[in-house]
């Protein structure tokens, strides 16, 4: 049964452990943690700050290898960076002599992708993520929400089947996360694209997933997995109100108040 | 985003009255010195007569002007060109950096005057010993500025770009070079002042054509009227070729300079 559970995960995280180490000591930053996700499924991350959420992502897609155990994606064993992933950071990192729209389409160009279909494709994403009327705008004359959205649509471009988020809405106003965090919702429904999204909001979290994983202290192991109970279709005010989402925020601020006390 | 428009004509006023006038004030300066006999003629010509020298023996300076500009323009696109060059290198392998690195900075703490003559034994008396002084001098900055600029992309950028598979040679050309330009400019335009300089020794130590030669001979002669021409000439090359470099970056590198642009209206505003 597990294999064929296996065989279903879009990422499998089997065992793994990351120990990082430098001139003064060695440090472990994830200990034996394993987690599947599903096809389609919108995970969670959250979890005290430097506690391994940002090492978790970065081994999914391979820009860092496991000291121990196994990464798989899509199928196939994580090796080196992969490719069929979309990733967005904290910070939009866009290339700041590019238009926004020109930004989106480098993904486009290092891929080698069909560039009429990649216009269209771009096109679409802009108009969905409300970016219309700001394709020719360079970074610097963009707000920090809308150089986010920017980032979004670079990740989504390539239509990946997972897309990896870290902190992406962090240095956002609490107003604008909130839209953000319809938009993202929208653009999860729309494409079913598996997503991992790590965040320092409970709020965000839980409105998001279907799952929210609550990871300890470092060594990051996982605390516990909270299902998120709520409808697919989520408007924000109602969703907010909903007894389900009260006490399921109420549990992860429970496990993070405990996992910071232990310290 | 509302962006300050200004008529690039009045910009170019507002710009350039302040140093025009501290220009005006020097000239005055100058020509006090010697119109109230402060200083001997014999030492520091008075302006009226260095200037009309140089509309007199236009066409003397213009032919050495155009020598000492050609060995100038010459030793600094070579010095770009190697200096970009080996920076690639050296950002893209630990062992060309470690390697290249103690070299490089002997040869920048070498006097560029003391080796000038050695040229000269190898080269013979034509340009090609001042082009090699003028790269020495120019090459320098334009390493260190490259290797800067290279180093100086953003590693989420990078990480980004290995997620999106277009290899290295992509990665540098889409993302880590045109992320290095401005700090290439910047060795740029100090390696052309440079460039000008290193020509000039070039010339002094052993030559007969070019500025470097006009001010050796005027020398020789106690003709300082011609001295302070051939020096004013120099300083004009000079000026013109960074001012070239400054309006190349201005017209590749809009997005650099409307930014810095709009730091520098912001600061203004708040000033
Ligand atoms: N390249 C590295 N070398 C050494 N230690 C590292 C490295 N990267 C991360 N670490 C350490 O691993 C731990 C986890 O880092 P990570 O960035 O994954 O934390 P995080 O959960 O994302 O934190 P935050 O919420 O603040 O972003 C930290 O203690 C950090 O100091
Ligand atoms: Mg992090």
């Amino acid at each position: 049964m597990s294999a064929t559970l296996e065989m279903a995960a879009s990422v499998a995280i089997d065992d793994v452990s990351v120990r990082f180490r430098s001139k003064r000591a060695e440090v472990t930053a994830i200990q034996q943690v394993s987690l599947d996700v599903a096809p389609g499924e919108f995970v969670s991350i959250v979890g005290p700050s430097g506690c391994g959420k940002s090492t978790l992502l970065k081994l999914v897609s391979g820009l860092l290898k496991p000291s121990s155990g196994t990464v798989t994606l899509l199928g196939s064993e994580v090796r080196g960076p992969r490719h069929d992933i979309g990733f967005v950071f904290q910070r939009a990192a866009l290339l700041e002599w590019r238009s926004a729209r020109r930004n989106i389409l480098l993904q486009a160009e290092m891929r080698g992708m069909n560039s009429a279909e990649a216009a269209r494709r771009a096109d679409e994403l802009i108009e969905m993520t409300g970016l219309s009327g700001f394709e020719n705008a360079l970074p610097h004359e963009l707000s920090g929400g809308m150089q986010q959205r920017v980032a979004l649509c670079r990740a989504l471009l390539h239509q990946p089947r997972v897309l990896l988020m870290d902190e992406p809405f962090g240095a956002l106003d609490a107003l604008t996360r909130e839209q953000m965090n319809v938009e993202l919702h929208r653009v999860w429904r729309e494409t079913g694209t598996t997503v991992l999204l790590v965040t320092h909001s409970i709020a965000e979290s839980v409105y998001l997933a279907n799952r929210v994983i609550v990871l300890t202290q470092r060594p990051a192991v996982v605390h516990e997995v909270i299902e998120v109970d709520l409808p697919g279709v989520r408007d924000y005010t109602a969703t907010m109100a909903r007894p389900e989402f009260a006490s399921a925020t109420a549990r992860i601020r429970d496990l993070l108040g405990a996992a910071t006390g232990q310290e | 985003m509302d962006k300050v428009r200004t008529d690039p004509w009045r910009g170019l006023v507002e710009r350039s009255w302040r140093p025009a006038a501290l220009l005006a004030a020097c000239l005055a300066v100058w020509h006090l010195i010697t119109a109230t006999g402060l200083v001997e003629a014999y030492l520091v010509p008075s302006p009226a007569k260095t200037f009309g020298l140089l509309a007199d023996k236009w066409s003397y300076l213009w032919g050495h002007t155009w020598v000492t500009t050609y060995e100038t323009v010459l030793g600094f696109v070579i010095a770009g060109v190697l200096g970009v060059l080996v920076a690639v290198a050296m950002v893209y392998s630990r062992t060309v950096e470690s390697t290249a690195y103690p070299i490089l900075l002997f040869a920048q703490v070498i006097p560029k005057i003391a080796i000038a003559p050695l040229f000269v034994v190898w080269l013979g008396f034509g340009f090609e010993p001042k082009v090699v002084v003028a790269v020495l001098m120019a090459f320098f900055p334009v390493v260190i500025s490259t290797v800067t600029g290279l180093k100086s992309v953003d590693t989420e950028m990078l990480e980004l770009a290995a997620t999106m598979g277009g290899g290295p040679v992509k990665t540098f050309v889409k993302i880590r070079f045109p992320a290095a330009l401005p700090h290439l400019f910047a060795g740029l335009k100090v390696a052309v002042t440079l460039a000008v300089t290193g020509a000039v020794v070039g010339e002094f130590v052993g030559s007969n054509e070019g500025l470097g030669y006009v001010i050796l001979q005027a020398n020789g002669n106690m003709d300082t009227p011609m001295l302070f021409a051939g020096l004013i000439v120099i300083s004009v090359v000079g000026v013109l070729l960074f001012l070239l470099l400054d309006l190349a970056e201005k017209l590749l590198l809009p997005w650099h300079a409307s930014r810095r642009g709009a730091a520098v209206t912001t600061l203004l505003a708040k000033g």
